[in-house]
């Protein structure tokens, strides 16, 4: 009874989000204010549906009611309750209702913290975004429904894929949709302002902090997603260029454009065209990560099972909302004004040649991700595009964008002059080099690319430090939004440092071990003290004990697990690692070597991995960076739609 | 036209792409085995526990071999498919290798599914589908009179595979 329910409030909700999308829009074009004022209801409406089928569908996961299909095929009742609830979203239905539900919770967002937008802007904005959500949820009523039954229905469910059932999946999907679909703000009000012809600073002034919410988002939910296959698959790799990260990737990419080229149409009034084409690329590359990870057109460690249908169905959505939002923006474009002049050597220039490195980094990863189709389509056999492609095409590009960070937000709107910008960074070349050069002797032999990492990282951090002691010298406070730049490129500059030195000074080792067994790795003494066999609520484990120490000096130890979830999957590498500041030590059990489990010889991956949390602490740092610069009060300010941006605010 | 038609030109060329991709098959990898003979096994029944099954006694038969387990959610999709095309008498002879399983499992599964097999063969510890490569559940295996591998479909038999790849060739196998 209650998965019926579900479905018909998930059915009823197509009906409010097709009201929604089409009322409010051609309200505002006709003038018809009681159809714009339709638009918040409508949106309440489909929210509070589409959470009450959410809802549903997790209470039938709670009761593991096999009965519907959707759950006997993610869910058996040796789950634990908490995989067991986030087993909702395990799978490709309900995923996509979790997706659903996020887009209606931006909308909802978005009408209630609209209220000092004109009128016609929140119907428009709405209406969009009702029309989206439309299409979406015809895609899982039609093709996705979570809740068919099955009958008779069997006494156990299957399980979990083994390989989900960690923290990471129940943090990680739930962030990188709330980016994902959080980009359908930005490109809401982008079509909003196309459809009204009014592309002005106060239309950037409000995409921006829904910009930065959904690239926070994206931003956590891509780094949950490193440090759980950093975690789980038990290689001790972090990024993998898999076609779904990449899908993840490449929204991430073209969002951080749109957050700096949104900045310049608020605070000069150009790029405006580049900055809807950004918004709409933005939303559409989310579409297409959906379409690529959805339809089965690419193969990925993210095995997910597919359908030919939902393919087609998707397609043609993406078709239809990408298509007809270029065309509206072929239509209206040319007729857009220029906004202020600059010169050549100006704030607006390094932020263009930013976003354009941007733009060509995200051509180069859709090309590498969609390579094997292109010469699949063409007949031209079958391959693989690995990461040698993506590291010889990516670190290129990404370096003139990290020289870029420093020498951006030091450059003057409009109009500066070389001789200035250096006079200002010289102290920041002497650190970069100092750091490119000595740091390197330092950790353990100097090499060219550990250089050129250290000395960018340098000068951005060194670059932050001056700029922001200039800025305290002046009178005024900074505001929120400056101090969250600053945090986010300086969690870059950590992230770079990270990556320079745990891809350059890493050391594993691959090694047969037996009781007593000692191995060194990066001048740490791991010693095997065997293994024994323990019981999960649903797996049975084969716990190692590994004890470090340095120098004769016993450090503690770790616990790498085995576990065997049973018949018909494959057992699971847990890995064991101690974190510290400056290094991770990665222990991970490979197969036993002997019959006797308990006592023989075991394969032991061990890893010696400096710098590598600062991976995730840069982007965590990257993050907040963000969380300050949306949260700044002038977003929050009633300011009329003429009045100039407030002085004193940078990008 | 003007220059900002371009994002749309190349859309459209993107989503002409994507359509094509569609059709195509990433995971149809081809396979080594097709052209080769079906590698030899001798393994108990899942029914009857005391009698074996081997490849050897299908010689001079155009058959099937049909890979599938009680745990596995897409082989309830395919298996009507089959119970129903051997229902017709359309089919060569299937030999089912229950994979991975539980015996009881597995004959639980076929008395509430029903059972198109000839026989099951019983691989429970999937040394069978280490040597047939077998990656996923379910995946059917056309073999030839001679005993060598003519087809293999990864992932459920549909009705539309059945009636372009697997019944064409059948036919033309059984000349």
């Amino acid at each position: 009874m209650i998965p019926e329910l579900g479905h018909f409030a998930l059915l009823l909700s197509l009906f409010v989000a097709l009201v929604m999308g089409i009322l409010p829009l051609a309200g505002a074009q006709l003038c018809q204010h009681r159809w714009m004022a339709l638009a918040r209801p409508a949106t309440t409406a489909a929210f509070l549906l589409i959470a009450f089928s959410f809802g549903c569908l997790t209470w039938a996961f709670y009761v593991s009611d096999f009965s519907v299909l959707y759950v006997a095929s993610n869910s058996n009742t040796q789950l634990p309750t908490m995989y067991r609830l986030s087993a909702v979203w395990g799978g490709h239905e309900g995923s996509l209702l979790l997706w659903v539900l996020m887009l209606a919770g931006w909308s909802l967002a978005v009408a209630v913290f609209s209220r000092q937008l004109p009128e016609a802007m929140v119907a428009r904005v709405l209406g969009v975004l009702g029309l989206v959500l439309a299409g979406l949820l015809a895609f899982v009523v039609f093709t996705s429904n979570p809740f068919d039954r099955i009958l008779p229905p069997p006494a156990e469910g299957r399980s979990l894929n083994p390989l989900l059932q960690d923290p990471g999946l129940v943090y990680h999907p739930p962030m990188l949709y709330m980016g994902y679909v959080g980009f359908s703000v930005a490109f809401a009000f982008a079509i909003a302002a196309l459809i009204a012809g009014q592309l002005d600073a106060a239309w950037a002034r409000w995409s921006r902090p829904w910009t930065t919410a959904a690239w926070i988002f994206l931003t956590l939910g891509i780094t949950l997603g490193s440090w759980w296959s950093y975690n789980e698959l038990g290689w001790g790799g972090w990024w993998f260029w898999d076609p779904v990260e990449n899908a993840s990737f490449m929204p991430w990419l073209v969002g951080t454009a749109l957050i700096h080229s949104l900045a310049v149409t608020e605070k000069r009034g150009s790029f405006k065209n580049w900055t809807v084409l950004l918004a709409i690329a933005a939303f559409s590359l989310s579409l297409l990560g959906t379409f690529l990870v959805r339809s089965g057109v690419l193969t990925s460690v993210h095995a997910f099972a597919t359908d030919p249908r939902r393919g087609i169905f998707i397609l043609i959505l993406l078709a239809i909302v990408v298509g007809s939002s270029l065309m509206l923006f072929a239509a209206r474009a040319p007729k857009v004004s220029l906004g202020g002049a600059f010169a050549l050597v100006s704030r607006e220039t390094f932020l263009l040649v930013n976003n354009v490195l941007l733009l060509v980094t995200c051509g180069a990863v859709l090309l590498g991700t969609l390579y094997p189709l292109i010469v699949d389509a063409f007949g031209l056999g079958k391959i693989s595009v690995g990461p040698p492609y993506f590291n010889a095409v990516f670190v290129p590009i990404m370096l003139p964008v990290l020289a870029l960070v420093a020498i951006g937000p030091v450059a003057r709107w409009k109009h500066d002059d070389l001789k200035t910008i250096l006079g200002r960074l010289w102290p920041a070349a002497i650190v970069a080099a100092a750091a490119g050069i000595a740091l390197p002797w330092l950790a353990g032999g100097w090499n060219g690319a550990v250089g050129l990492g250290l000395a960018l990282a340098g000068w951005i951090g060194a670059a932050l430090v001056s700029q922001t002691a200039d800025r305290l010298k002046k009178p005024g406070a900074p505001t929120a939004s400056w101090w969250g730049m600053q945090l986010a490129h300086f969690g870059l500059a950590a992230f770079v440092v990270g990556v320079t030195l745990v891809s350059n000074y890493q050391e594993e080792r691959d090694v047969r071990m037996e009781p007593g067994d000692t191995v060194m790795v990066g001048g740490y003494t791991f010693k095997f003290l065997g293994v024994r066999e323990a019981d999960g609520p649903n797996y049975r484990a084969s716990v190692g004990s590994v004890e470090l120490s340095r120098d004769g000096k016993t450090l503690g130890t770790l616990y790498p697990e085995k576990r065997d979830y049973g018949l018909g999957s494959m057992p699971m590498t847990e890995a064991a690692i101690d974190v510290g500041f400056t290094r991770d030590l990665y222990v991970s059990l490979g197969e036993p070597l002997t019959a006797d489990r308990e006592n023989g010889a075991w394969a032991v991956r061990v890893y010696f991995k400096p710098f590598v949390v600062w991976i995730w602490g840069g982007c965590l740092l990257m993050a907040l960076g963000g969380l300050l610069a949306a949260a700044d009060r002038r977003y929050r300010l009633r300011v009329k739609r003429t009045l100039p941006a407030p002085a004193g605010a940078t990008a | 036209m003007n220059r900002f038609t371009w994002p749309l030109i190349i859309f459209v060329a993107l989503v002409g792409l994507l359509a094509v991709g569609l059709n195509l098959n990433p995971r149809e990898v081809p396979s080594p085995l097709i052209g080769k003979p079906a590698p030899d096994f001798k393994v108990a029944q899942l029914k009857n526990p005391e009698a074996t099954f081997s490849p050897q006694e299908m010689r001079g038969k155009v058959w099937l071999l049909n890979v599938w387990a009680s745990w596995c959610v897409s082989c309830r999709e395919e298996h009507p498919v089959i119970v129903e095309y051997a229902r017709k008498g359309l089919l060569p002879p299937v030999v089912g290798l229950d994979y991975k399983d539980k015996r009881e499992d597995g004959l639980a599964w076929l008395s509430r599914f029903g059972d198109p097999y000839l026989l099951s063969a019983f691989d429970a510890d999937g040394r069978v589908g280490i040597d047939y490569g077998v990656y996923g559940v379910p995946e059917t295996y056309l073999i030839d009179k001679a005993g060598v591998i003519r087809f293999k479909q990864i992932g459920p038999i549909t009705p539309e595979v059945m009636e372009k790849k697997i019944l064409p060739l059948v036919k033309e196998l059984d000349k």
